[in-house]
């Protein structure tokens, strides 16, 4: 007998005579990823598949969770009511993504707070692009319209990604998130067409966000570690530099409508490529932030650990109320 | 560190309207049943999803094995006289 | 914003409602009470909005998101009876706001904001109760909030009892919410004009359901005054404590720093 969360038998796997038992089921497994059918959590899979994927979606939903920081820092200075009840209603979201993405990398035997452990501790990271800082009203726009942006050009292809679980949650995430980058798109506009005071506001956060929004697709094909497994398993299905691209040039043609620029003299339209051409990113800045030196590591994950160690004591009391009432119900069965 | 206070996990079902069977959407953790529920209204239902929902601990759901996948589901594979479309019917006949 | 460039002078708080009146204005009496319920619902959601990225737990995060855009969406219809929502927001002196104290409470620990919600949304619960079945203007509104409100109340009932009957700290906690924030529940009950309404009873519906709910979670119904040594009221007069000049300034300074602007 099994749960439906626990992570399928792994005997014939570690037995001698299991062998050529694994070798089917490594085949079988190839040939159902192959076939573009789906890998479900009780499935037989490679155990650098399943840690793979407990890596990424675990990874995923901290960077849900890490990016409600940035903006929830505008929620109390939100300058309508209508602006700020969007708003809400977004950070609100990304903690509910947070939680379909824990649930998803349940499904695979991991458990949140050991999850949450990792990220409080630093063994499990989270997009750098939210060490950024939001300095400006405008910088909720630009994160809206540039990081939702590159963040929906990541997540679509995940959507028909391998594994099920993963893959379904990423269908509702993508739903929800249409308008997260619409309202930040909106806002900016706003800005933009509004006092020159609004408009500059608008042109300095495209001016901060637009670099780190290119640095969020990765590193460049020929140095990412991941990339080419990935890709196999079709946990992954385009390559950084292609979904990169792609999002370069969906994104000037709306700077344009916006009337705002993009920091970049070397972005022009190449005829012959298809795509616009655009500057060298400085990579040691995002390899530097990644590391922890970016303006906000530290101060994100105080945060999101105080969060946790001052909310102890709440999870802690409703755990033991439950076993009170409980034990209080079976005393009167 | 607070594994010993992790709530439990529950899987969460929801009808989205009258006529429809509840579906799986989704787990959460809570500490009992009663904040299951309300936790799965506010998580899977923010968007007028549903009008009624189930709440199970996983731990209490018994699945069946995918090494068992053969024995369980291949045997009704060969049975296609148990699908309407086996049966041929003259053309023109109605109702049937 | 649908006006002009220029902000209305700031509001006396003697008449809440001029500088502010718009074509849709009804009489002052009816104004005047969307003006405090609409305050109530704007306030108390800007604080549990403070809450965002702080929550015990991820779940929470949502719960409590909900309730704030639930009292927000409550605020903004009230406001827009009164004037233009983001001018009624944004550009009113402290000493204008026709709020409860209560709400504008600081959050403090889980307990503190919990203890916020019992009060308040039992409160809130019988006020919209009864006004949905007057034949008020604001009964429609109410029939429509009283369904949200019945879940807020729901919320800060079921986390009352896990937190009385909890663990020692819990219980220790939420006791020292519940007495902090008695003495701001006496106002809730002072008449609000244009709200035809038996305040007596409620007074006492009130403290039977929160009685009730107290002594389930295991807690002691605090013993002191339900107010300070200021009159019941204070807040309905434009009176507040010094917190909200705090928490005002971080709501309107944007918005006041672009004097006209469109967001």
């Amino acid at each position: 007998m099994a749960t439906a969360h626990q992570p399928p038998s792994t005997a014939p796997h570690h037995t001698a005579a299991g062998a050529a038992d694994t070798a089917a089921l490594e085949s079988a497994f190839d040939a159902a990823v192959a076939a573009d059918e789906r890998i479900e959590p009780r499935d037989w899979m490679p155990d650098a598949y399943r840690s793979t994927l407990v890596r990424q979606m675990a990874q995923h939903a901290h960077s849900e969770i890490i990016g409600m920081q940035p903006e929830a820092n505008w929620i109390t200075r939100a300058p309508s009511l209508r602006r700020k009840a969007i708003l809400m209603a977004k950070v609100q979201d990304e903690a509910g993504h947070g939680l379909y993405l824990y649930s998803a990398a349940e499904t695979l035997g991991a458990s949140r707070d050991d999850l949450l452990d990792k990220l409080h501790s630093g063994r499990q990271k989270y997009s750098s692009i939210f060490n950024y800082p939001t300095l400006t009203w405008a910088d909720v726009g630009a994160i809206g319209w540039l990081v939702d942006g590159a963040a929906i050009t990541n997540q679509v292809p995940l959507c028909r990604c391998s594994y099920g679980p993963y893959a379904r949650a990423m269908v509702r995430v993508c739903k929800e998130e249409s308008f997260h980058q619409r309202q930040g798109y909106e806002l900016l506009l706003a800005l933009s067409r509004g006092t020159p005071a609004q408009h500059a506001m608008a042109q300095d956060a495209v001016d901060r966000w637009w670099w780190p929004s290119l640095m969020m697709f990765g590193p460049p094909d020929a140095e990412s570690s991941h990339s080419e497994q990935s890709m196999t398993w079709k946990i992954k299905r385009h390559s950084n530099d292609e979904l990169r691209q792609r999002f370069v040039d969906i994104c000037v043609p709306q700077a344009e409508s916006l009337g705002l620029t993009l920091p970049d003299p070397d972005l022009r339209w190449n005829e012959e490529r298809g795509h616009h051409d655009f500057g060298a990113i400085d990579w040691t800045e995002f390899w530097s932030v990644l590391k922890g030196n970016g303006p906000c590591n530290e101060q994100r994950i105080t945060q999101r650990r105080r969060a946790h160690e001052e909310g102890a004591w709440v999870r802690e009391a409703a755990a033991a109320y439950a076993t009170k009432n409980s034990e209080r119900k079976e005393a009167t069965a | 560190m607070s594994s010993s206070t992790e709530w439990p996990l529950w899987e969460v079902f929801v009808r989205s309207r009258r006529g429809l069977s509840h579906t799986h959407a989704g787990s959460l953790h809570a500490p009992d049943a009663e904040m299951a529920l309300r936790n799965a209204r506010d998580l899977y239902t923010r968007r007028n999803e549903g009008v009624s929902i189930w709440v199970v601990p996983s731990a209490e759901i018994t699945a069946s094995s995918p090494d068992e996948k053969d024995s369980f589901f291949e045997p009704a594979g060969d049975k296609p006289y148990r699908h309407p479309t086996f049966y041929d019917i003259p053309e023109g006949v109605k109702h049937l | 914003m649908t006006s002009a460039a220029v902000p209305p002078a700031p509001v006396t708080p003697a008449s809440p409602d001029t500088g502010t009146a718009s074509p849709t204005a009804g009489p002052p009496a009816l104004h005047a009470a969307a003006l405090a319920l609409g305050d109530d619902a704007l306030v108390l959601s800007h604080r549990l909005g403070e809450w965002a990225g702080h929550a015990p737990v991820l779940e929470e995060e949502v719960a409590l998101a909900n309730i704030a855009l639930d009292l927000l969406g409550q605020a903004r219809v009230l406001l827009s009876l009164v004037g233009d929502e983001d001018e009624l927001a944004y550009l009113r002196e402290e000493r204008a706001f026709r709020n409860l104290q209560l709400v504008e409470q600081p959050n403090g620990d889980f307990a503190r904001t919990i203890a916020r919600q019992l009060y308040f949304s039992v409160y809130q619960n019988l006020l919209y109760g009864h006004l949905a079945t007057t034949d008020s203007p604001l009964a429609p509104l109410a029939a429509k909030a009283v369904k949200e409100v019945a879940y807020h109340q729901d919320h800060a009932e079921q986390w009352t009892l896990r937190l009385g009957d909890g663990t020692a700290e819990s219980h220790e906690r939420m006791q020292r919410g519940l007495d902090a924030l008695w003495r701001f529940t006496g106002e809730m009950f002072q008449p609000v004009p244009g709200l035809d309404l038996d305040w007596q009873a409620m007074r006492e519906q009130w403290t039977a359901r929160v009685t009730e709910v107290i002594e389930k979670a295991t807690l002691g119904v605090p013993e002191g005054p339900q107010s300070g040594a200021w009159a019941a009221g204070a807040g309905r007069e434009g009176l507040h404590t010094e917190s909200f000049g705090r928490m005002l300034a971080e709501m309107q300074h944007l918005h006041r720093s672009h004097p006209g602007a469109s967001w």
